[in-house]
Protein backbone atom coordinates (compact mmCIF):
# COMPACT_ATOMS: atom_id res chain seq x y z
CA UNK A 1 0.00 0.00 0.00
CA UNK A 2 2.78 2.42 1.05
CA UNK A 3 4.75 1.01 -2.26
CA UNK A 4 2.22 1.75 -4.29
CA UNK A 5 1.76 5.46 -2.90
CA UNK A 6 5.19 5.94 -3.32
CA UNK A 7 4.75 5.47 -7.22
CA UNK A 8 1.47 7.62 -7.23
CA UNK A 9 3.16 10.39 -6.11
CA UNK A 10 6.83 9.66 -8.39
CA UNK A 11 5.01 9.65 -11.16
CA UNK A 12 2.57 12.63 -10.61
CA UNK A 13 6.09 14.54 -9.77
CA UNK A 14 7.27 13.15 -12.76
CA UNK A 15 4.77 13.85 -15.61
CA UNK A 16 3.90 17.03 -13.97
CA UNK A 17 7.66 18.60 -13.74
CA UNK A 18 7.87 16.87 -17.53
CA UNK A 19 5.25 19.24 -18.59
CA UNK A 20 6.75 21.95 -16.77
CA UNK A 21 10.09 21.25 -18.71
CA UNK A 22 8.63 21.60 -22.20
CA UNK A 23 6.15 24.69 -21.00
CA UNK A 24 8.57 27.38 -19.60
CA UNK A 25 9.54 30.50 -21.54
CA UNK A 26 12.50 30.54 -19.85
CA UNK A 27 15.21 27.76 -20.32
CA UNK A 28 17.17 27.76 -16.62
CA UNK A 29 13.74 27.36 -15.13
CA UNK A 30 13.52 24.52 -17.59
CA UNK A 31 16.62 22.68 -16.34
CA UNK A 32 15.30 23.33 -13.08
CA UNK A 33 12.30 21.18 -13.27
CA UNK A 34 14.58 18.84 -15.16
CA UNK A 35 16.08 17.89 -12.49
CA UNK A 36 12.74 17.18 -10.75
CA UNK A 37 11.85 14.89 -13.09
CA UNK A 38 15.18 13.36 -13.08
CA UNK A 39 15.45 12.59 -9.63
CA UNK A 40 11.76 11.49 -9.72
CA UNK A 41 12.52 8.92 -12.15
CA UNK A 42 15.35 8.08 -10.52
CA UNK A 43 13.15 7.30 -6.71
CA UNK A 44 11.41 5.05 -9.60
CA UNK A 45 14.46 3.01 -10.15
CA UNK A 46 14.51 2.41 -6.32
CA UNK A 47 11.42 1.69 -5.68
CA UNK A 48 12.11 -1.06 -8.08
CA UNK A 49 15.21 -2.04 -6.35
CA UNK A 50 17.90 -0.45 -8.64
CA UNK A 51 19.77 0.74 -6.66
CA UNK A 52 22.90 0.96 -8.92
CA UNK A 53 21.13 2.89 -11.55
CA UNK A 54 19.41 5.26 -9.19
CA UNK A 55 23.11 6.33 -7.98
CA UNK A 56 23.75 6.39 -11.95
CA UNK A 57 21.08 8.45 -12.48
CA UNK A 58 21.64 10.88 -9.75
CA UNK A 59 25.41 11.38 -10.19
CA UNK A 60 25.50 11.22 -14.12
CA UNK A 61 22.11 13.11 -15.04
CA UNK A 62 21.17 15.41 -12.03
CA UNK A 63 25.20 15.67 -11.14
CA UNK A 64 26.10 15.99 -14.15
CA UNK A 65 24.25 16.29 -17.27
CA UNK A 66 22.01 19.08 -16.02
CA UNK A 67 25.02 20.85 -14.94
CA UNK A 68 26.55 20.84 -18.75
CA UNK A 69 22.64 22.22 -19.69
CA UNK A 70 22.80 24.97 -17.62
CA UNK A 71 26.16 25.93 -18.22
CA UNK A 72 25.19 26.12 -22.11
CA UNK A 73 22.11 28.16 -21.09
CA UNK A 74 24.24 31.04 -19.58
CA UNK A 75 26.28 31.02 -22.27
CA UNK A 76 23.73 31.64 -25.11
CA UNK A 77 22.44 34.92 -24.71
CA UNK A 78 18.83 34.32 -23.13
CA UNK A 79 17.21 37.31 -23.44
CA UNK A 80 16.72 36.66 -27.16
CA UNK A 81 15.06 33.64 -26.46
CA UNK A 82 12.53 35.40 -23.58
CA UNK A 83 11.46 37.88 -26.43
CA UNK A 84 10.47 35.05 -29.36
CA UNK A 85 7.55 32.85 -29.18
CA UNK A 86 7.30 29.85 -27.18
CA UNK A 87 5.96 27.64 -29.45
CA UNK A 88 7.00 26.94 -32.87
CA UNK A 89 4.43 27.35 -35.79
CA UNK A 90 3.58 23.57 -36.16
CA UNK A 91 1.88 23.44 -32.87
CA UNK A 92 -1.54 22.11 -33.74
CA UNK A 93 -0.13 19.99 -36.06
CA UNK A 94 2.44 18.46 -33.56
CA UNK A 95 -0.39 18.06 -30.78
CA UNK A 96 -2.77 16.40 -33.54
CA UNK A 97 -0.37 14.15 -34.30
CA UNK A 98 1.31 13.44 -30.06
CA UNK A 99 -2.47 12.48 -29.46
CA UNK A 100 -2.43 10.05 -32.31
CA UNK A 101 0.38 8.70 -30.90
CA UNK A 102 -0.79 8.49 -27.41
CA UNK A 103 -3.97 7.59 -28.89
CA UNK A 104 -1.98 4.22 -30.94
CA UNK A 105 -0.18 3.41 -27.58
CA UNK A 106 -2.74 3.56 -25.38
CA UNK A 107 -4.97 1.13 -27.21
CA UNK A 108 -2.06 -1.41 -27.70
CA UNK A 109 -0.88 -1.27 -24.17
CA UNK A 110 -4.74 -1.63 -23.06
CA UNK A 111 -5.37 -4.62 -25.37
CA UNK A 112 -2.82 -6.09 -24.09
CA UNK A 113 -2.56 -5.20 -20.61
CA UNK A 114 -5.68 -7.19 -21.06
CA UNK A 115 -4.27 -10.35 -22.96
CA UNK A 116 -0.87 -10.89 -21.36
CA UNK A 117 -1.40 -9.53 -18.21
CA UNK A 118 1.97 -9.01 -16.89
CA UNK A 119 1.19 -10.39 -13.04
CA UNK A 120 3.61 -8.44 -10.24
CA UNK A 121 6.19 -10.88 -9.24
CA UNK A 122 8.66 -10.69 -6.75
CA UNK A 123 12.18 -9.17 -6.87
CA UNK A 124 15.28 -10.71 -8.75
CA UNK A 125 17.52 -10.63 -5.85
CA UNK A 126 18.17 -9.10 -2.43
CA UNK A 127 18.61 -5.10 -2.82
CA UNK A 128 21.85 -5.89 -1.45
CA UNK A 129 22.95 -7.61 -4.26
CA UNK A 130 21.75 -5.22 -6.68
CA UNK A 131 24.85 -3.74 -7.37
CA UNK A 132 26.67 -6.60 -7.48
CA UNK A 133 24.71 -8.48 -10.19
CA UNK A 134 24.72 -5.30 -12.46
CA UNK A 135 29.07 -5.67 -12.40
CA UNK A 136 28.76 -8.88 -12.99
CA UNK A 137 26.83 -8.70 -15.87
CA UNK A 138 28.96 -5.45 -16.95
CA UNK A 139 32.01 -7.10 -16.56
CA UNK A 140 31.27 -10.51 -18.27
CA UNK A 141 28.74 -11.12 -20.43
CA UNK A 142 28.36 -7.04 -22.09
CA UNK A 143 32.50 -6.27 -21.92
CA UNK A 144 32.51 -5.56 -25.53
CA UNK A 145 29.49 -3.17 -25.49
CA UNK A 146 31.39 -1.60 -22.10
CA UNK A 147 34.47 -0.99 -24.70
CA UNK A 148 32.59 -0.23 -27.19
CA UNK A 149 30.40 2.59 -25.07
CA UNK A 150 34.23 4.09 -23.76
CA UNK A 151 35.47 4.49 -27.31
CA UNK A 152 31.85 6.40 -27.71
CA UNK A 153 32.64 8.63 -24.95
CA UNK A 154 35.83 9.65 -26.12
CA UNK A 155 34.65 10.19 -29.35
CA UNK A 156 31.92 12.82 -28.06
CA UNK A 157 34.60 14.40 -25.87
CA UNK A 158 36.85 15.32 -28.71
CA UNK A 159 33.78 16.31 -30.89
CA UNK A 160 32.07 18.25 -27.86
CA UNK A 161 35.94 19.88 -27.84
CA UNK A 162 36.14 20.44 -31.68
CA UNK A 163 32.25 21.94 -32.14
CA UNK A 164 33.19 24.18 -29.07
CA UNK A 165 36.72 25.35 -30.54
CA UNK A 166 36.61 29.36 -31.72
CA UNK A 167 38.82 28.40 -35.12
CA UNK A 168 40.15 25.27 -36.38
CA UNK A 169 43.68 24.91 -37.97
CA UNK B 1 0.77 -4.16 -5.52
CA UNK B 2 2.72 -2.68 -8.75
CA UNK B 3 1.97 -3.74 -11.67
CA UNK B 4 4.93 -3.86 -14.36
CA UNK B 5 2.08 -2.12 -16.55
CA UNK B 6 1.39 0.92 -14.29
CA UNK B 7 5.25 1.53 -14.99
CA UNK B 8 5.16 0.85 -18.89
CA UNK B 9 1.86 3.43 -18.48
CA UNK B 10 4.26 6.06 -16.41
CA UNK B 11 7.52 5.30 -19.47
CA UNK B 12 4.43 5.99 -21.82
CA UNK B 13 3.37 9.23 -20.30
CA UNK B 14 6.51 10.95 -20.07
CA UNK B 15 7.40 9.52 -23.38
CA UNK B 16 4.05 11.29 -25.18
CA UNK B 17 5.37 14.83 -22.99
CA UNK B 18 9.33 14.87 -24.77
CA UNK B 19 7.32 13.61 -28.17
CA UNK B 20 5.06 16.82 -27.96
CA UNK B 21 8.40 19.27 -26.15
CA UNK B 22 10.71 18.46 -29.24
CA UNK B 23 7.55 18.88 -31.71
CA UNK B 24 6.43 22.11 -30.59
CA UNK B 25 9.09 24.17 -28.94
CA UNK B 26 11.53 26.64 -30.57
CA UNK B 27 14.06 26.83 -28.38
CA UNK B 28 16.72 24.18 -29.24
CA UNK B 29 18.57 23.98 -25.48
CA UNK B 30 14.25 22.76 -24.56
CA UNK B 31 14.41 20.36 -27.65
CA UNK B 32 17.30 18.84 -26.30
CA UNK B 33 15.65 18.55 -22.72
CA UNK B 34 12.77 17.00 -24.33
CA UNK B 35 15.26 14.61 -25.62
CA UNK B 36 16.05 13.36 -22.15
CA UNK B 37 12.71 12.91 -21.36
CA UNK B 38 12.28 10.71 -23.60
CA UNK B 39 15.88 8.64 -22.82
CA UNK B 40 14.37 8.57 -19.61
CA UNK B 41 10.90 6.83 -20.20
CA UNK B 42 12.92 4.37 -22.42
CA UNK B 43 14.38 3.69 -19.04
CA UNK B 44 11.89 3.31 -16.77
CA UNK B 45 10.55 0.78 -19.45
CA UNK B 46 13.87 -0.99 -19.54
CA UNK B 47 14.26 -1.36 -15.72
CA UNK B 48 11.06 -2.26 -15.18
CA UNK B 49 10.50 -5.04 -18.05
CA UNK B 50 13.92 -6.18 -16.19
CA UNK B 51 12.72 -6.33 -12.89
CA UNK B 52 9.70 -8.26 -14.45
CA UNK B 53 11.82 -10.93 -15.99
CA UNK B 54 14.02 -11.27 -13.21
CA UNK B 55 17.18 -10.32 -14.84
CA UNK B 56 19.54 -7.33 -14.95
CA UNK B 57 20.06 -7.51 -18.68
CA UNK B 58 17.16 -4.11 -18.92
CA UNK B 59 19.35 -2.43 -16.33
CA UNK B 60 22.70 -2.91 -17.96
CA UNK B 61 21.05 -1.72 -21.41
CA UNK B 62 19.80 1.13 -19.21
CA UNK B 63 23.55 2.04 -18.38
CA UNK B 64 23.97 2.21 -21.87
CA UNK B 65 21.02 4.48 -22.84
CA UNK B 66 22.43 6.40 -20.32
CA UNK B 67 26.02 6.94 -21.55
CA UNK B 68 24.32 7.69 -25.03
CA UNK B 69 22.44 10.74 -23.44
CA UNK B 70 25.84 11.87 -22.19
CA UNK B 71 27.57 11.51 -25.47
CA UNK B 72 24.25 12.95 -27.03
CA UNK B 73 24.00 16.01 -24.89
CA UNK B 74 27.71 17.06 -24.65
CA UNK B 75 27.75 17.30 -28.59
CA UNK B 76 24.70 18.65 -28.88
CA UNK B 77 25.02 21.17 -26.61
CA UNK B 78 28.91 22.06 -28.82
CA UNK B 79 26.86 22.03 -31.79
CA UNK B 80 24.48 24.62 -30.26
CA UNK B 81 27.11 26.58 -29.05
CA UNK B 82 29.08 26.62 -32.38
CA UNK B 83 25.97 27.45 -34.04
CA UNK B 84 25.15 30.46 -31.74
CA UNK B 85 28.44 31.92 -32.23
CA UNK B 86 27.43 32.06 -35.85
CA UNK B 87 23.92 32.92 -36.19
CA UNK B 88 23.55 34.39 -32.62
CA UNK B 89 19.94 32.66 -32.54
CA UNK B 90 19.19 29.42 -30.82
CA UNK B 91 15.34 29.71 -32.48
CA UNK B 92 15.22 26.24 -34.23
CA UNK B 93 12.89 28.10 -36.70
CA UNK B 94 15.97 30.10 -37.96
CA UNK B 95 18.49 27.18 -38.36
CA UNK B 96 17.74 26.43 -42.04
CA UNK B 97 21.49 26.95 -44.16
CA UNK B 98 20.35 23.32 -45.60
CA UNK B 99 16.52 24.61 -46.57
CA UNK B 100 15.41 24.26 -49.99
Amino acid sequence: MLELATFITLSIVTLASAVMVITRRNAVHSVIWLVVTLAAVGGIYLLQHAEFLFAVQIILYVGGITVLFLFVVMLVDIDVALRQARFARQWPVALLSSALLLGILGFVLYNHAKGINLPSRPLISAPAQNTQAVGMALYQNYMLPVEIASVLLLVAMVGAVIMAKRKLQ
Amino acid sequence: MILTDYYIFLGSGLFIIGVIGVLTRRNVLIILMSIELILNAVNINLVALSQYFRSVDGQVFAIFVITDAAAEAAVGLGLIIAFFRNKETVNADEIDLLKW
